[in-house]
């Protein structure tokens, strides 16, 4: 990852893979410095308007940012210093859009057939053959995309943008459009493909568990900026601010200050509304600053109203039940927690342990915050600040 | 019944209609795509003939493809032939009138075409070219043969521009529609009755041919 704010006129001969800066106040804000390695698969995540879309077209070239920096395999397709503007023709892209953009009046073959360049017709098309096979489209060739369900159309459009031979591979909330089913399948395939494409890919979603399934890097988006990048499961489970924690949905967010840390023990002790808080050693936190800290509701863990058990001396509250709801076999609770906390504390609890332990709307229960899953964040960001 | 001027109408629209085919396809998709500051004023002044009358326009034409205008002058030393109450002249006059009724419907069918699907023939490394011939054509097909087919009706039943510019010279200018009121003027009522049938027949079979197959390409492509 070269340093933000750095030129990426520089990394043109030691870069493989993609690496872009973008930069503009309006229409649309961006401020954005990434990179993708050769088979690497970045997930843009971030709520609409956070312009993780115009960012793909941006490296598509069908968007033009005011600032644009981008280099692909050491080969410059922008740079708003020199002017240089490579058109979208030249850039070999392979992208999948939302809508698919299928051409409707030629089949499936003929759809990867027109991204095929620099080959002869008949190789061409026992090559446009070959990558509908690869997404497992053998047999439909000769269909229209009228004639295709919702999952073979992202099929074909996943083997047209295949077939340009793409330096970069952008997706554009390839999965949107198809029903749930549907989609489970199309991620497995993409998840297998995967293995054998050796270029960068950009999957640009809203999806947070999209990108947690199929993403080896994930970017969070807000309004043109990036919160946080890095492994899908550190951005979602330790945000680096509060807002990254609300954007990837932590609803557990609350204020606090540092009272000091114990190396030895591998805690570090917090005053929570004057209530005593043990978490996992942080020690970049200096005592006596003012931090906000998030729990993930599955590590709030309900006490057992039969016996008492070890684990309740760890970081016990109580409260009562506020509200339930039911999503598979899992429960979803919020509980308004005793003494002056205003903010209430969600909690996931499986369904047969909140039916043992008689969990009710009303019911005072006691619970216990897991140390290790704690997260400290700084108190208050200003919004885009980094970039 | 007044062969001559049938053969003359039915050349007329023929020849407007393959001279506005290339014009149409140009002006009209890049009306339809691009987007510039003076684009009402482009649009305003190929819609003009819509709204003109056609003794009006008519005039203006017959002003400037006169003796005394820059352009009939040019005309005339190039070809030396006059452009007033000639056959090209007319044909010149009828590619002019028709121009609405060519760019707009086949710049209303490019705009049918989803952007993104141009941004995909991007992507997939077609140029202008490329992109014309084997997505915006195959694709605004309809809407290109719904402009030639009005076009060449068009033409053949035009009247007043072509009496202006034209006027009635056999074989050269006098075309159906002119006919036509000549015979009426002459109380040949026999043969007015019958090249207005055979232009009722040839404007009638042409707009269906159009709509059968504008409706199977329209299921084509579903």
């Amino acid at each position: 990852m070269p340093p933000p704010g750095a030129s990426v006129a520089g990394w043109g001969e030691i870069m493989q893979g993609l690496a872009i800066r973008l930069a503009q106040e309006s229409p649309i804000p961006l401020d954005v410095t990434l990179s993708c390695r050769p088979g690497e698969l970045l997930a843009l995540v971030g709520p609409s308007g956070s312009g993780k879309s115009t960012i793909l077209r941006s490296i598509a070239g069908l968007y033009r940012p005011q600032t644009a920096h981008i280099v692909c395999d050491g080969e410059i397709w922008a740079d708003s210093t020199t002017g240089r503007d490579v058109p979208t023709r030249l850039r070999r892209i392979g992208l999948v859009p939302q809508s698919y953009a299928l051409f409707p009046h030629l089949t499936a073959r003929e759809n990867v057939l027109a991204a095929i360049r620099e080959e002869p017709a008949v190789d061409a098309d026992r090559r446009a053959d070959e990558f509908l096979a690869l997404v497992n489209l053998k047999g439909l060739e000769g269909r229209r995309p009228a004639e295709l369900s919702g999952g073979q159309q992202q099929r074909v459009a996943v083997a047209r943008a295949l077939a340009r031979n793409p330096r970069v591979l952008l997706l554009d909330e390839p999965f949107s459009a198809v029903d749930k089913m549907t989609r489970g399948r199309l991620y497995q395939e993409l998840a297998g493909l995967r293995t054998k494409l050796a270029m960068p890919v950009i999957l640009v979603t809203h999806d947070l568990d999209e990108a947690l399934m199929l993403a080896d890097t994930l970017c969070l988006l807000h309004r043109g900026s990036i919160l946080q990048t890095g492994a899908p499961l550190e951005v979602l489970q330790r945000p680096a601010t509060v807002e990254a924690a609300r954007l990837v949905g932590q609803r557990n967010i609350f204020p606090a200050r540092v009272a000091g840390h114990d190396p030895d023990k591998g805690i570090t002790r917090l005053d929570w509304r004057e209530r005593p808080l043990e978490v996992r050693l942080q020690s970049r936190w200096k005592p006596g600053a003012d931090i906000a800290w998030l729990i993930p509701p599955s590590k709030v863990i309900l006490h057992r109203r039969d016996r008492q058990s070890r684990g309740e001396a760890e970081n016990p509250v109580q409260g009562t039940i506020t509200s339930l709801i039911a999503l598979g076999d899992t429960i979803i609770s919020a509980v308004k927690l005793d003494r002056a906390e205003r903010r209430e504390l969600t909690f996931h609890v499986p369904r047969h342990v909140a039916e043992r332990n008689r969990v009710a709307l009303g019911e005072h229960v006691g619970l216990s915050l897991l140390a290790e899953a704690i997260h400290l964040m700084p108190a208050a960001e200003p919004r885009g600040r980094r970039s | 019944m007044d062969w001559t001027a049938l053969k003359l109408s039915l050349e007329l629209g023929f020849l407007t209609v393959l001279a506005l085919l290339p014009i149409g396809v140009l002006v009209g998709r890049w009306l339809a795509h691009s987007h510039f500051s003076g684009r009402d004023v482009v649009e305003a002044i190929i819609a003009l003939p819509l709204v003109l009358p056609p003794t009006v326009f008519g005039y203006y034409l017959l002003v400037s493809f006169g003796q005394a205008s820059p352009l009939g002058q040019f005309w005339q030393a190039m070809t030396g032939r006059p452009l007033v109450f000639t056959f090209e002249g007319l044909l010149i006059a009828s590619i002019i009138f028709n121009l609405p009724f060519a760019i707009q419907p086949m710049q209303r069918s490019f705009e049918a075409i989803a952007p993104e699907i141009r941004e995909a023939a991007a992507c997939c490394g077609m140029g202008w070219w490329e992109t014309l011939r084997r997505i915006d054509l195959p694709l605004a097909w309809p809407g290109i043969l719904t402009a030639m087919v009005l076009s060449f009706a068009h033409t053949l039943g035009e009247f007043g521009i072509v009496l202006m510019v034209g006027g009635s010279i056999p074989g050269e200018t006098k075309t159906i529609a002119i006919s036509i009121y000549d015979r009426v003027q002459a109380f040949d009522d026999a043969s007015a009755w019958t090249m207005s049938l055979v232009l009722l027949a040839v404007s009638l079979v042409t707009i269906a041919l159009t709509y059968a197959a504008s409706r199977r390409i329209g299921r084509r492509l579903g």
